[in-house]
């Protein structure tokens, strides 16, 4: 396989703000909703461009909510814009009786996921999202892990019917995957093809497990990189397939292990392939102040905790 | 027409009394309030053509008081009047709230965990504005259920977007599960409060009355898309045309025994057949 290659830092929520921009154009039933962090969503040129399609709700996210599952009732396709921590827990109860049980076709687009908000702190770095998400019947979840994905995920999920949570982030991050690759919801995608260890990260963790992959090699191991980007529903084959080539599995994530990735994953091979799997993400812990990059080391967010993870679970072999 | 109107109110309310007697559960004070108001809506207000998509469009946010919405829905030919008989029980699309989740006709969102149907209401209208459909959106809240902060966000939104092609009616009936609406947590002048919102207040003394109901909902209609969403506080008692059920919240959640039954359909003869 080719070299994954960096083609310059931009962060994943200018790639939502694109792929809306882009779906203002070409579909009409397309509708935005933001609560006050239009500018943080990157959702200005949607909203200049079709003023009578997006509505600005101000801080009130539980209306907003119950606001796009009346629009998709009356045929619209809604994208909902807050952070993560106001998209799922402050309305967990209006997306699970109006959204999810209703199957209203409403799209939950949360910013400013996970501990790389940074210097907000805790308030408003969730950590639990995905869990609380993937526990609803009939959700899709979305981690996107770079910008030319983000943009391809958010044109595509206007395309399926149904209720999707998709997650992205804050800070200018590595932008590697192919720009001109579709989309395909529930399909995970093989980066790097190996035989001793599986490695599959989602979101920012991606990256991080690319620049794992290439520590491994200079010693000796030889890694499978495999991006999960739909956590629910899980692409099952491409994990399985890869686990009874390797033997063991390293899952990556900027979420709590408790209800993240990993757990999908462990449920997956205790189940069909019982393999050692080693944790990569936030210990049961909220996060704290601090930069981006900086928080990520601190909470083993980083590829020398996946390098560190890999090497231990190949001694569980 | 409001002669077989009071018999299908008669006919409503026996509905309502023997599915909850049966599963020995729901809520059949708050579902008796209204029985009236469901009836004028669904009989002489709602424009439904089933070849267009622009209809009106009701939704119910007190989910809780769903045997007078399913008797309703049934009695007006969504679903079978047979039915009814599925109430609360396993394998039914009559959940004890109200769902879209099982394909029930006439039932367009779920609820029952209270404050959410305004909004969802709301982007209805907002919806229909888009699509350029001149017909109208009807919710039904509760009175307690607007201790729900949720509500108030959305009126605020109504009033602000100027959402005016959406009727909401308050069931102003002073009770909930705990006790009355002013001992529980008073929820003070509502006509002030919605006017300060900046919405259109009617007001219905009597939601009881077939006459009232009609005459204030027409009313309503007149008054709408003229820049202000419009509510309707609409006094109801709860567990009207059932003696021992009137006037109290004893009867918000809780089913009577065969004897109340017997006595309660005895006060509401049959007119146009059980189901």
């Amino acid at each position: 396989m080719e070299k994954i290659i960096n083609q310059g830092d931009k962060d994943t929520r200018s790639g939502f703000g694109e792929g809306l921009t882009e779906l203002g154009r070409s579909n009409d039933n397309v509708v935005a909703l933001c609560a006050d962090l239009t500018g943080s969503l990157k959702m200005n040129v949607f909203a200049e461009e079709n003023p009578e399609r997006f509505f600005q709700t101000g801080i009130a996210e539980a209306n907003m909510i119950g606001l796009a599952a009346g629009l998709a009732t009356g045929g619209k396709i809604p994208f909902t814009g807050t952070f993560a921590n106001f998209s799922t827990g402050r309305v967990y109860d209006q997306i699970r009786q109006s959204v999810a049980y209703s199957n209203k076709n409403v799209k939950i687009c949360a910013s400013h996921a996970g501990i790389t908000l940074g210097e907000d702190g805790a308030t408003h770095q969730i950590l639990e999202d995905i869990g609380l998400m993937k526990m609803l019947p009939g959700m899709t979840v979305i981690n996107t892990c770079d910008f030319n994905q983000t943009k391809s995920a958010t044109i595509e999920i206007s395309n399926f019917d149904g209720p999707v949570y998709l997650r992205f982030g804050r800070p200018k991050v590595a932008n590697f995957t192919n720009s001109s690759e579709k989309f395909k919801i529930g399909k995970g995608l093989m980066l790097k093809e190996g035989n001793d260890v599986t490695i599959v990260a989602t979101g920012h963790l991606v990256w991080e497990a690319i620049k794992a992959s290439e520590k491994l090699a200079e010693n000796g191991i030889n890694a499978e990189i495999i991006n999960i980007h739909t956590i629910k529903p899980l692409d099952e084959d491409i994990i399985l397939k890869s686990v009874s080539k390797t033997g063991c599995l390293v899952s990556a994530e900027e979420h709590n292990i408790y209800g993240g990735l990993g757990e999908s994953i462990s449920r997956l091979l205790v189940t069909k392939l019982p393999s050692p799997q080693e944790f990569v993400g936030t210990k049961d812990t909220f996060g704290e102040s601090g930069p981006p990059s900086e928080l990520m080391n601190k909470y083993g967010l980083n590829s020398s905790s996946i390098f560190n993870s890999a090497v231990n679970v190949l001694k569980r072999k | 027409m409001d002669g077989d109107l009071n018999k299908l109110v008669t006919q409503v309310r026996r509905d309502i009394l023997r599915m909850v007697h049966a599963v020995n559960s729901g809520h059949p004070g708050g579902s008796l309030g209204c029985v009236e108001f469901f009836v004028t809506l669904y009989k002489k207000v709602l424009k439904v053509d089933i070849s267009s998509d622009l209809n009106d469009m009701f939704i119910l946010s007190n989910g809780h008081i769903s045997p007078v919405y399913y008797s309703t829905l049934a009695r007006s030919g969504y679903f079978k009047v047979e039915e009814l008989d599925s109430f609360r029980k396993i394998d039914s699309r009559l959940q004890g709230h109200p769902t879209n989740h099982d394909n029930l006709p006439g039932i367009n969102i779920s609820s029952g965990s209270l404050g959410q149907g305004v909004s969802v209401g709301l982007g209805i209208a907002l919806s229909k504005k888009l699509n350029n459909d001149d017909s109208l959106v009807y919710v039904l809240t509760g009175d307690g259920e607007l201790q729900e902060g949720q509500n108030w966000e959305a009126f605020m939104f109504a009033a602000a977007k100027k959402v005016d092609n959406i009727i909401v009616t308050v069931d102003y009936n002073g009770q909930q599960i705990d006790g009355s609406t002013k001992d529980v947590l008073d929820i003070g002048d509502l006509k002030s409060k919605f006017e300060s919102f900046g919405w259109k207040v009617l007001e219905m003394e009597n939601g009881n009355s077939l006459d009232e109901v009609y005459s204030t909902l027409c009313l309503a209609k007149e008054k709408s898309k003229k820049g202000k969403p419009i509510v309707i506080l609409m006094k109801t008692v709860m567990g009207n045309g059932v003696d021992f059920m009137m006037h109290t919240h004893e009867w918000h959640g809780k089913a009577p025994n065969d004897e109340q039954l017997e006595i309660a359909l005895n006060q509401n003869p049959e007119t146009l057949g059980d189901y």
